[in-house]
């Protein structure tokens, strides 16, 4: 090995020698046999099993939360991991899943319900009553002027198609479940959800 | 197997003997690059774990994101595009702290207890300990220890010993979706990548080998290359060695500095605990640098 | 899929084609690892990119965008002509001794019964069998007759030779034939391939044709029905297999039963259309069963308002004039004629084709409501975000609504994935702020519509007021009742038609499986295929034993999955005809001489002996697999290549003088959008979009790590193009099509090569998707600025895959 140091790293070296050898020779340096590993930060959270809301592999996840499920602990879920003893993940998960820590705590989630008037170029809060009752009504308003019992031909076709509806294939089959049976309740057509596309 | 053992092996600007009388296992990780999809769960896994969040970078003409290893990030892929035998080879190393079992940077610190080496092989950095000098950056032949900005402190890979120490394995390894990583005894890592290189050599890749360089003592974290002959390749240096500045450090300054004793020592040690670290300068870089191939992308 | 993520294992020879799996689906890729590890399996990748697949793959080929069907055909080609097919499988179990119509005819790209005029094929009568007169599909054994379906396809795709296979395709003859070999060696009967595909062959104007001439490929290997077989579509969302079978879609009820057209307005028609007759003898004929399955759903739906005499309120479902896909609502909405729009979950300013149309269509709305968790574009599509989202709010009058919903971490329920598991998870955490789970919200919306009916009246109200909805809290119905009712129950007592005193179900109980439900109002069921999943003995999507007996991934403890808990669709086809299996090695199920039984739920009759004759394929009438699609198929039985509706090629070179057989003949192009189409003379290049491992789709960019992991958009280039263009790797770049423009730095990369197709050099460029306006990545632009506005053939799932653009340095 040859040695190549400069005049100026020869001086860095020596004054961190001095200063490191000086300081444990002179007993400054604690000696404790043993070093401390940052605290297992999952000792007494609560876990939950839950599924990736990424892609269709399906991995299991086990979200921590914080609290014991105690009435006055708000479950604050803090970390994210693969479930182990799920048969198709095994514990690991892609780039997505490992990180869906920050899509629940995303700083775009939407916390309250809003309207953006015509024209306008900014949102209001409103409550979910009255967000509510303005969509039912615009939704009725629209229905009982457009929808059409009989075709042109006096068959019966029941459909309603100036409202279109898309479904959410992120959401459990008892969402789409009940999704699918208000919509077909009300004659609407014009459906889909992201397996269209 | 029990994974944990918190007993010390080296500690850094320590000469009192540690304690030594139980033995434990001593662990790897095990990076298959020849499976390695480059999907940079390992990446997320280790942000998440540690709860560290680097910055949003930019694209600079490559999937390398962020660009570079950093105070917060302490993994980092990188992507290589080659054509070493003819037809195009997208080669994809992860790269973080190798866990020397002779520690270059441990050597090299002179902060008491800021850098120690866990019987079980972990090299880990103490912050409370660490006065942000910079010269485990200059005593690591692989590049890997950051000194943050904001704190002055020295970070990289812990190979979660946090999880370590209560029976888990490290989070990257548990994420990582094609089992490109794996973890377990040292001797366990050897065989399992024994058996990845018989593969390898029989789908065409007759140089296929282990890379725990001998150099440093060999690794705790140690790589399954396609092209064990060349690490330029997956830029590796060839034959990592601990720099002679170090060598220097420990065999000559050392006992001039001891010899030296006095005023004088202890004024250069609180020069650095009040005007804090020295910042590694373009000549150390360069140094370094020139045992690195040119990265492609 | 067919099979299951973890019997990926258990495969010989891999083949990705048509997706990416190891960047869009890492966890399920991890099998393709484990086959290569414990299996000595081989990888090989056909992309237009060397994508992170095929980094660790042990063959890759390059291929022009939207040229699959070329190179498919040319691998059943050398199947056929070197005769490496497994022969028992496909003379016992496919249609190729079926003889097909006289009047069938392929002439110069275009199959019979094709209107010029009208631009599709008003007439497919001849695409069929020929019948005896019973009823039955006539058949030559012997595979002689120049009109069974062995000859006809042998004919057909003797056209694609390696030749011209690499003319069309790019793909270089000695890797296409490397291919074809690899491909060859699982003829054998313990040699097993399977297929994993996604997006990369959905996204095309013949995208369903694609797909079926890779499954005409694993049907000639005799590998559909195999452990490690099968062809799998690798699905994009978590519960997008669910939603699909759920039956949300314009056309389809749950369980792909489907909605009545208005020319079918009256039950009888209805029902008889949907419930075939063997066509051939001692066939199962599954889906003769679709009386049941469609009066539990009425009942389900309607309750006691359903009845024989109401025909089960078969006038209250709509009755489609013709399907409302995504396409068609954005067309009619461009148009003026839709006025509300409700998004869940679903962000189709990033989603659907051509950015600019879709502004436009949204402004025209009078009402817009978005429940989602996330701020997406769509949701602020009114507001200006400089070049990414120029547009005028003072001038855009929709109203719109923005409802804060929980995500999966914040509700209870399931998820079916894309080996069908249907698997439950758990509530962890309350929604941020006011946020509130999917079904409260839809449940409130409804509860209000009904309330407002009930009390003013209005048009057609009878299907509203009458809609079940025994829930115990109405407006937040509980995901256990809705998981319960979707299962189904007995009404009355259900018995053994075998043995009418047996009671196999009691009046209020659970349904155990789809074979108790009865057409006569006695059971409901709000989707059939689903049956078995919330039985008498409670929820079977919760069970967690992931036990592996065999070793061959069978965990049927797991979870639930969909039909009757089977885990490899038509496993019957494991087994020889005498019910013993192909490959010892892979038993999934066997005859034991009085039933069919093993690791696998078999799907089959469970009684019924080998030598009954019944067949695998029990879906269809005929009992066996088809190679000629007879008329289910919009563009003609067998897959044959044309052009992407963007191509950089003038003419389709397999019918060079046809301008008619350039393109998919029975695509569906709206006016305005094939305006909007670009020629190779400005647009000279072959753009395809994709996904990025790092995230998924317009999510995860609002998620900081995966903003870190991948932070700006950017476009791959190769770097003999980046050379023409003088484009160093870093810089800006423009990037447009006739539709619009983005901006993104330039990723040169030696994984995108030169192609060589018809003599001419092309080109491709690589368009991640991911960028957009909102969230924690740095803004880009929406990537289909650049995509045109058209779908496939059968399902008008946009063709992302394959476009044209222009490239300059900005």
């Amino acid at each position: 090995m040859s040695v190549n140091v400069s005049r100026r790293q020869f001086f860095k070296v020596c004054a961190a020698g001095m200063g490191g050898s000086s300081l444990a020779a002179l007993g400054f340096a604690p000696t404790a046999a043993l070093a401390e590993v940052r605290e297992f930060k999952l000792l007494r959270t609560t876990e939950t099993r839950n599924t990736c809301t990424y892609c269709s592999v399906g991995c299991g996840i086990i979200m921590y939360g914080l609290g014991d499920g105690a009435k006055n602990a708000h479950a604050e879920i803090v970390h994210i991991e693969g479930d182990a003893d799920h048969p198709v993940n095994r514990g690991t998960l892609c780039p997505k899943g490992a990180a869906l820590l920050d899509f629940v705590h995303a700083p775009s989630r939407l916390k309250y319900p809003e309207v953006r008037m015509p024209g306008s170029s900014e949102w209001k809060r409103i409550s979910w009553d009255e967000a509510l009752d303005r969509i039912a009504g615009h939704m009725k308003e629209d229905r009982d002027r457009n929808f059409e019992a009989k075709n042109a031909e006096g068959a019966t076709v029941n459909r309603w198609l100036t409202t279109g509806v898309l479904a959410a294939s992120a959401a459990s089959n008892e969402t789409g479940y009940i999704t699918h049976k208000v919509v077909r309740s009300l004659g609407i057509l014009g459906f889909d959800n992201q397996a269209r596309v | 197997m029990a994974l944990q053992s918190l007993d010390i092996r080296a500690r850094s600007a320590t000469t009192t003997p540690l304690s030594s009388v139980r033995r434990g296992v001593e662990v790897a990780k095990l990076i298959d690059i020849s499976k390695c999809i480059g999907c940079k769960a390992c990446q997320s896994a280790c942000m998440e774990w540690n709860d560290l969040r680097d910055a949003v970078g930019e694209n600079t003409g490559s999937y390398d994101n962020p660009q570079n290893l950093t105070e917060s990030s302490w993994t980092v892929m990188r992507f290589f595009e080659t054509e070493p035998q003819g037809r195009l080879e997208w080669l994809i190393r992860k790269d973080g702290c190798m866990h020397c079992a002779d520690p270059g940077c441990l050597k090299a610190c002179p902060a008491p207890g800021a850098i120690v080496q866990y019987a079980n092989g972990i090299v880990d950095f103490h912050q409370e300990n660490c006065i942000g000098c910079g010269y485990c950056v200059a005593g690591c032949p692989f590049d890997i220890p950051r000194i943050a900005k904001k704190d002055s402190k020295a970070y990289k890979c812990t190979l979660c010993s946090d999880r370590v120490a209560v029976g888990l394995e490290p989070a990257c390894i548990k994420t990582c979706p094609t089992g490109a990583l794996v973890f377990g005894s040292k001797e366990d890592m050897i065989e399992h990548g024994n058996g990845r290189i018989a593969d390898l050599k029989e789908r065409g890749f007759q140089n296929a080998g282990l890379y725990d360089p001998a150099g440093v003592g060999g690794t705790h974290v140690m790589y399954v290359l396609q092209h064990a002959d060349q690490p330029g390749l997956y830029a590796l240096p060839n034959d990592p060695k601990i720099s002679p500045l170090v060598s220097l450090w420990k065999g000559i300054s050392k006992p001039i500095a001891l010899a030296a004793l006095g005023l004088a020592a202890l004024g250069a040690f609180f020069h650095y605990i009040r005007v804090g670290p020295n910042e590694i300068t373009d000549e150390d870089k360069e140094s370094h640098d020139t045992t690195r191939p040119d990265r492609a992308q | 899929m067919t099979n299951s993520w973890v019997d990926i294992k258990n495969a010989n020879l891999v083949l990705i084609m048509g997706g990416n799996a190891a960047e869009a689906h890492p966890c399920g890729f991890k099998w393709v690892t484990e086959a290569k590890a414990h299996n000595k399996a081989k990888l090989v990748v056909v992309d237009p990119r060397f994508t992170r697949s095929a980094a660790v793959a042990d063959y890759y080929a390059p291929i022009r965008a939207g040229s699959d069907i070329a190179f498919l055909g040319g691998v059943i080609n050398y199947l056929l002509s070197h005769d490496k097919i497994q022969h028992e499988y496909v003379k016992a179990y496919t249609d190729v001794s079926f003889l097909v119509r006289e009047d069938f005819g392929f002439k110069d790209g275009l199959f019979t019964g094709y209107d010029t005029d009208k631009h599709k094929y008003a007439d497919r009568t001849s695409w069929n069998y020929e019948l005896d007169a019973q009823g039955y599909v006539k058949t030559d054994p012997t595979l002689t007759h120049p009109r069974c379906v062995f000859n006809l396809m042998k004919a057909h795709y003797s056209r694609y030779t390696p030749e011209v296979v690499t003319r069309i395709t790019g793909t270089p003859q000695d890797q296409f034939l490397k291919i074809c070999e690899m491909i060859a060696e699982c003829s054998a009967k313990d040699r097993v391939m399977t297929i994993l595909y996604a997006l990369g062959w959905t996204q095309h104007t013949q995208g369903s044709q694609m797909i079926r001439a890779a499954a005409m490929v694993q049907l000639l290997l005799g590998n559909v029905g195999m452990a490690g077989g099968g062809l799998n579509a690798l699905r994009g969302h978590s519960n997008i297999q669910g939603l699909t079978d759920l039956g949300l879609l314009t056309d389809l009820l749950p369980g792909y039963m489907t909605l009545p057209s208005e020319k079918e307005a009256d039950y009888e028609t209805y029902i008889e259309k949907r419930t075939p007759k063997p066509m051939r003898p001692n066939q199962l004929n599954y889906w003769s069963n679709y009386p049941r399955f469609h009066v539990s759903l009425m009942k389900a739906w309607f309750g006691n308002a359903a009845t024989k005499e109401n025909n089960w309120c078969f006038d209250w479902l709509p009755k489609l004039d013709k399907p409302h896909d995504v396409l068609q609502v954005f067309e009619d909405m461009h148009n003026g004629k839709i006025n509300g729009y409700i998004c869940q979950g679903f962000n189709p300013l990033a989603s659907f084709p051509n950015k600019a149309k879709l502004v436009e269509s949204l402004s025209k709305l009078e009402y817009l409501v978005i429940i989602d968790p996330l701020a997406t574009e769509t949701s602020e599509f009114w507001k200006n975000f400089g070049p990414y989202n120029e547009v005028d709010s003072t001038k855009i009058q929709t109203e719109v609504f923005r409802l804060p919903s929980a995500c999966f971490a914040e509700d209870d329920g399931s998820l079916v994935n894309s080996g069908r598991w249907l698997q439950w998870h758990w509530k962890g955490a309350e929604p941020p702020g006011e946020a509130k789970g999917d079904s409260e919200i839809i449940a409130e919306l409804f509860t209000r519509l009904r309330a407002m009916y009930r009390k003013d009246g209005g048009a057609f109200p009878d299907a509203i007021l009458n809609l079940t909805w025994p829930y115990l809290r109405p407006k937040s119905p509980s995901p256990d009742e809705l998981a319960r009712e979707f299962n189904g129950k007995a009404l009355g007592d259900v018995t053994d038609p075998k043995d009418p005193k047996t009671v196999l179900a009691k009046a209020g109980d659970q349904l155990d499986s789809f074979a108790q439900l009865r057409d006569d109002g006695s059971t409901s069921a709000g989707c059939w295929l689903f049956t078995g999943a919330w039985t008498s003995k409670g929820n079977m999507m919760a069970r967690r034993d992931n036990a592996d007996p065999s070793g061959l991934g069978s965990t049927l403890g797991w979870a639930f999955a969909w039909p009757a808990n089977r885990r490899v669709l038509y496993n019957r086809a494991s087994c020889d005809p005498a019910g013993e299996p192909w490959d010892p090695r892979r038993e999934l199920i066997a005859w034991t001489g009085q039933k069919w039984a093993g690791v696998d739920v078999p799907d089959f009759k469970a009684d019924s002996p080998p030598e009954e004759g019944m067949n695998p394929f029990i879906m269809n009438p005929e009992g066996i697999a088809r190679f000629f699609a007879v008329d289910k198929m919009n563009e003609g039985p067998f897959p044959e290549h044309y052009e992407p509706m963007e191509s950089p090629l003038e003419n389709n070179p397999m019918h060079p003088d046809n301008p008619l057989a350039r393109n998919n003949p029975a695509v569906r192009v709206f006016k305005g959008d094939k305006e909007a189409m670009g020629t190779a003379k400005d647009f000279p290049y072959v753009a395809t979009t994709y996904r990025l491992t790092e995230h998924f789709h317009y999510w995860t960019k609002h998620a900081k790590i995966n903003a870190i992991l991948q932070p700006q958009q950017f476009v791959e280039i190769g770097e003999d193009l980046a050379k023409e263009k003088g484009i160093a790797n870093g810089d800006q770049v423009r990037v447009w099509s006739k539709r619009g423009e983005i901006r993104a730095v330039a990723v040169v990369t030696k994984r995108l090569k030169r192609l060589d197709v018809e003599g001419k050099a092309v080109h491709q460029i690589g368009i991640p998707i991911h960028w957009g306006f909102k969230g924690e990545a740095r803004p880009g632009y929406l990537a289909n600025t650049l995509t045109p506005f058209v779908g496939d053939a059968n399902t008008n799932t946009p063709e992302f895959k394959a476009f044209l653009v222009n490239v300059a340095k900005a």
